[in-house]
């Protein structure tokens, strides 16, 4: 009798395995993590489903759905005009964009410091290094001590796409493990900036941020991040080729359910929409 | 019968694990190596992480000139191991200049001034050091005296050379101070009789005598302290600030070969030239280290044999 689970699970494997109705996800990289929390969530509640998860870059994610060979394409970027187009001459429909998440970088100060507000011009150029003393961006005259995240980090990566427009980082950059390790420098410097996700450390404040020298500036709370008025941020999309169906729709729908929305909070991000939240 | 059976099984053991220290030693080296090659087969990795542009640097600007840049994630990545290499040497030379002093003055102390039951004390304390895990001097290193040395030398930067370099130091004393104490006690003590008879003070025989005697160990306690310094990473890792800045100013925060495989090595896409760069400079870690060793023990070896009278 012992030996029977063993036996029935090797014979029912072939069995099962054209049965269960297998969903491709490929694309960003920053979105594999919450791509796996999101399969694996989901696997746990409907146990004949199959996600897949890959990364490899927005990018690829797009041309995988171009060629067909996946059947979700996460991006943390919207899809330019172009793509669209090559996705509906080959498909003869135009392709589906859903927002699932939302993603954005806070930019530390320490308490001491009297700036309160930049804009991204001026977090950019401070961070590649054309801007090296507070006195040029309001603050009292000093060196900018540049806290940075290591290299294999998401945030690292968002940041560098998102706000230094793909430029390199400026080699005089401390490079941290952890966002925890950034907020804990920039508490015990005041000369010091730091960015990352949402954290806690005494001594520390968050920076307002600028779209550009004319909009408002705004603090990287909840509501600014969702209503997509604070700057450093982005929404993380899944694109499909067409409407979706199926094993497809139904992941699609538990995503953007309360359920769904919960694994963004622990995974880090931010979700669509208020209600789902559970961070402070 | 017995007896000469059960030592020959003793042996064979012995002798195996031997082998296998060696064994190790040896297959570590091949499959660190294997991961490198790449750099120099694959066209793919060699256009983006050639030999030339780890050592010469990526020809960027538009007027052609080399940059020494360590930018692996970026739209073109740029690996020169320039900035790293000088990080390295500088916070070691900070660590070297801050514990030889104290380390071959500490020896120098226990074996030839200290009363014998203070030695039974401070030698074992010294060599206890040894045994502070490098994540707990490199954290001590990042919470408190970073802020100490930023004040002391008023710094801009509050993760500096000097801070890394001092708790690096930290971790070169023991082993330093153990090596040169053997050393100097490893001198016949008919040097010493033979000085103090001639009328020389205790200063003058430790100075001219006793020192003279056994600094080939005292040289050969350097190059381990070196090699100790050069290859540790959790201390770097966690104090230095890991930028790489090409710079020798001491002031400054600086990113080392070893603390760099920490950090990126874990992330890193498999089979990319990053990952092969990473492994490139383990294997320089591992042969620089290595040879740092080996020409120690070639020292301390030549010091025995001229004390013990073999050759002098």
């Amino acid at each position: 009798m012992k030996k029977l689970p063993l036996a029935a699970v090797l014979f029912s494997v072939p069995l099962l395995l054209p049965a269960a109705q297998s969903v491709t996800i490929k694309g960003s990289d920053t979105m594999v993590i919450l791509n796996q929390r999101w399969a694996e969530n989901y696997m746990a509640s409907r146990k004949d489903a199959v996600i897949q998860v890959t990364g490899g870059g927005s990018g690829t994610g797009i041309s995988a759905l171009l060629s067909g060979s996946t059947d979700i394409c996460a991006s943390s970027r919207p899809m330019s005009e172009k793509e669209k187009a090559a996705l509906q001459a080959k498909t003869g429909v135009p392709p589906v964009e859903i927002p699932v998440a939302k993603d954005g970088v806070a930019i530390f100060l320490n308490t001491q410091n009297p700036v309160k507000e930049l804009t991204l011009a001026q977090i950019k150029d401070i961070y590649t290094g054309k801007i090296t003393d507070w006195k040029d961006v309001g603050g009292t005259a000093g060196r900018i001590i540049l806290y940075s995240r290591e290299n294999n980090s998401g945030t690292y990566v968002f940041f560098k796409e998102h706000v230094l427009n793909k430029q390199d980082f400026s080699p005089m950059a401390s490079n941290l493990p952890g966002t925890a390790g950034v907020a804990n420098a920039v508490s015990k410097d005041p000369k010091g900036i730091g960015y990352g996700g949402a954290a806690y450390a005494k001594g520390i404040k968050y920076c307002a941020v600028q779209a550009d020298d004319k909009s408002p500036a705004y603090l990287p709370d909840e509501k600014h991040i969702l209503a997509g008025t604070y700057a450093a941020s982005r929404d993380l999309y899944f694109y499909l080729r067409g409407p979706a169906q199926g094993e497809v729709k139904s992941f699609i729908d538990w995503v953007l359910s309360r359920a769904g929305q919960s694994v963004v909070v622990s995974v880090g991000y931010f979700p669509l929409k208020k209600a789902a939240s559970k961070i402070k | 019968m017995n007896r000469s059976w059960s030592e020959r099984i003793i042996e064979g053991v012995i002798r195996l694990s031997a082998g296998l220290a060696i064994a190790s030693l040896i297959l570590i080296f091949i499959f660190i190596g294997k991961e490198a090659v790449p750099l120099f087969t694959s066209a793919e990795a060699r256009a983006e992480a050639g030999m030339s542009k780890l050592f010469l640097g990526n020809r960027e600007s538009p007027d052609g000139k080399r940059v020494q840049v360590w930018q692996p994630v970026s739209e073109v990545p740029k690996y020169s191991l320039w900035p790293l290499i000088v990080g390295t040497l500088k916070a070691t030379l900070v660590a070297l200049l801050f514990a030889f002093p104290l380390a071959i003055a500490a020896a120098i102390f226990t074996s030839e001034f200290a009363p014998p039951g203070l030695r039974e004390v401070v030698k074992p304390v010294i060599e206890l050091l040894a045994g502070i895990p490098s994540v707990v001097l490199g954290f001590f290193a990042l919470i408190v005296t970073a802020t100490y040395f930023q004040d002391l030398f008023h710094l801009d930067y509050r993760l500096n050379t000097w801070n890394a370099g001092f708790a690096l130091g930290l971790a070169v004393i023991p082993i330093v101070y153990t090596v040169a104490e053997d050393a100097l006690t490893a001198v016949p003590q008919s040097f010493r009789a033979g000085s103090i008879a001639l009328g020389a003070t205790p200063w003058q025989t430790a100075r001219r005598v006793v020192f003279p005697a056994a600094f080939p160990g005292i040289f050969a306690a350097g190059i381990l302290g070196f090699g100790r310094a050069i290859g540790e990473t959790m201390i770097v890792l966690m104090a230095s600030g890991n930028a790489a800045i090409l710079s020798w100013n001491p002031g400054y925060s600086f990113r080392s070969l070893s603390a760099t495989v920490a950090a990126e090595l874990g992330e890193v896409v498999n089979g990319s030239p990053h990952y092969h760069v990473l492994f490139f400079i383990g294997v320089l870690l591992f042969a620089f280290t290595f040879l740092l060793n080996l020409a120690g023990q070639l020292w301390v070896g030549r010091l025995r044999r001229k004390l013990t009278g073999a050759r002098s």
